[in-house]
């Protein structure tokens, strides 16, 4: 599955998230933003959920690229410890069954299941088996 | 130092209006304004004006006069209004002028704030991905609130219900209905933990203050309303705000983080010389239902978490210890960007005018309000703060 943009991901498998060191304050930030400003740094795989909500209508198009047909999604805020707090998918949970402190790991979905060339945005989900 | 003084306001009414431009509002405020003050518009020699998305605001000196006057405009996000108030406060202060006004408006279709990530510095992927959202940052930033401070979901309705009854007793308010607690908490999500009643729209309207010196307030013969202070500040390092793709890690998470509205507000109790126990009423900024009990604690007012205990003990209420949103703020007014931080010294002063009707405050020993305090906040982490006395 094709990244939604170069420059999100690593080439590696299972791939991680890049984000940017500030040069001159070492402030870690995603994405890597374009220009010198940062070093490309690639992030966690691994963290613990900071916060989120569910997004229970479909955002509008343009901007929102996501399947016409809409079912609320979790847009969650990870935290990579000692890193950065980063906004991304949180899946495979019950929408009840979130909660804050949950440990998490990197995955990557489709914006889209159904298109033909499917797009990878990321996501977290929950690590099977361990505790909050 | 001689205080700058609010000597006449005006409004047209939040909400929706067709076939009523955002300027036409605007100049309606004005005009309003200007007779409370017992003005006419030759004798204003200044004005600030804003307006997020409804035009220029100097083009309506078309409609008010060519005067000549010297016109400003300000954007400057959802603290506009507030940014226009502080520019011409200091316009009198510096001695430069003795008499003039600051006008907000705006005019939001339906549904509006369509954000492109362009226009944020933000990548495309960002926004097709669905995040240019805006209520999705409120609801983060609440429900870590809520975990943090252990909010519940009753008090974020308590805050709404009051909202909608307070907006009843304000002609000028939008939503006029008193919702019951129940329907809030029942309506449907938009994004949690947050119902349909929890979130302000976006709307339409105007709002004008004219302010004066001391000597000419006193010329004027107005009962001296006097802005303390006035103060509009930017956020600090680490602060989470909209339209975030990543927040910084900081060493200690589990107190609240600095944020632009903690600075303005602590340097505007500063130069005014009184603490938030001295407020006798306030607005603050409640865009939704959490931004209202957030931005008590940022404010000064209570401790991070105490908010649950105001609210069911009604301190916020009209009558209670700290009446908060006493016309039903953003969630009964709506939110027209440029006029909304204006709307809420708009709502002070008729306070300590003693104006308010149903919804007047007591104020200290019931002796009427001497202290109304007000708080906007703004993308990207922008505040402003005033307080007023009488």
């Amino acid at each position: 599955m094709r990244a939604i943009a170069e420059g999100l991901f690593t080439d590696e498998t299972p791939p991680r998230l890049l984000g940017g060191r500030e040069r001159t304050t070492g402030r870690v930030v995603f994405p890597c933003p374009a220009g010198d400003a940062c070093d490309p740094v690639p992030l966690a795989r691994e963290g613990r959920l900071w916060s989120y909500t569910v997004q229970r209508y479909r955002p509008k198009t343009p901007p929102y690229a996501g399947p016409e047909a809409f079912a609320p999604w979790i847009v969650a805020y990870v935290e990579l410890p000692g890193e950065v707090i980063v906004e991304a998918r949180l899946v495979d949970v019950a929408f009840d069954a979130v909660e804050i402190g949950m440990p998490l790991r990197l995955v990557q979905v489709p914006l889209d299941p159904d298109a033909a060339e499917p797009l990878a945005i990321p996501a977290f989900a929950p690590i099977k088996g361990a505790g909050a | 130092m001689s205080d700058v003084c609010i000597v006449g306001i005006g409004i047209h009414p939040l909400g929706r209006t067709d076939g009523l431009s955002g300027v036409d509002q605007g100049v309606f405020a004005v005009r309003q304004a200007l007779a409370d003050a017992g003005v006419d518009w030759p004798q204003v020699q200044f004005a600030y004006g804003s307006s997020d998305a409804a035009g220029n605001p100097d083009t309506m000196v078309d409609r008010l006069g060519l005067t000549g006057v010297q016109f400003i405009n300000v954007r400057n996000g959802c603290a506009a209004g507030g940014s226009a108030l502080f520019s011409a406060q200091m316009a009198i202060k510096s001695g430069e002028f003795e008499l003039g006004l600051a006008v907000g408006f705006d005019k939001h279709p339906r549904g509006a704030f369509n954000a492109l990530p362009s226009e944020y510095n933000l990548p495309d992927w960002y926004g097709e991905a669905g995040y240019m959202v805006t209520t999705q940052f409120f609801a983060a930033k609440i429900m870590r609130y809520m975990h943090m401070f252990g909010i519940s979901h009753q008090t974020l309705a308590r805050v709404a219900e009051k909202a909608f009854r307070n907006g009843a007793h304000a002609p000028h308010a939008w939503r006029r209905q008193p919702v019951p607690i129940e329907e809030i908490l029942a309506a449907p999500l938009v994004s949690d933990p947050y119902t349909k009643y929890m979130f302000c729209s976006p709307a339409e309207g105007g709002v004008a203050l004219v302010l004066a010196s001391e000597k000419k307030a006193r010329e004027l013969g107005k009962p001296l309303v006097r802005l303390k202070a006035a103060t509009m500040r930017t956020r600090p390092p680490h602060s989470f705000e909209v339209f975030a793709p990543s927040v910084d890690v900081v060493a200690d998470d589990s107190a609240p983080r600095g944020t632009a509205t903690r600075i303005a507000s602590a340097d505007a109790f500063r130069l005014a010389g009184i603490g938030p126990g001295d407020i006798d009423v306030a607005q603050l900024q409640d865009t939704e239902a959490g931004a209202e009990i957030m931005h008590m604690a940022e404010n000064g007012f209570c401790a991070d978490g105490d908010q649950e205990g105001w609210l069911a003990e009604g301190w916020t209420e009209i009558g209670g210890t700290l009446p908060v949103n006493t016309d039903g703020g953003c969630l009964a007014c709506g939110e027209p960007i440029g006029a909304s931080g204006l709307r809420q010294v708009y709502e002070n002063v008729v306070q300590l005018r003693g104006d308010g009707g149903g919804r007047q405050v007591p104020g200290h020993r019931r002796g009427g309000p001497k202290t109304a305090y007000s708080h906007v906040y703004g993308a990207p982490g922008v505040s402003a703060v005033t307080i007023l006395e009488r």
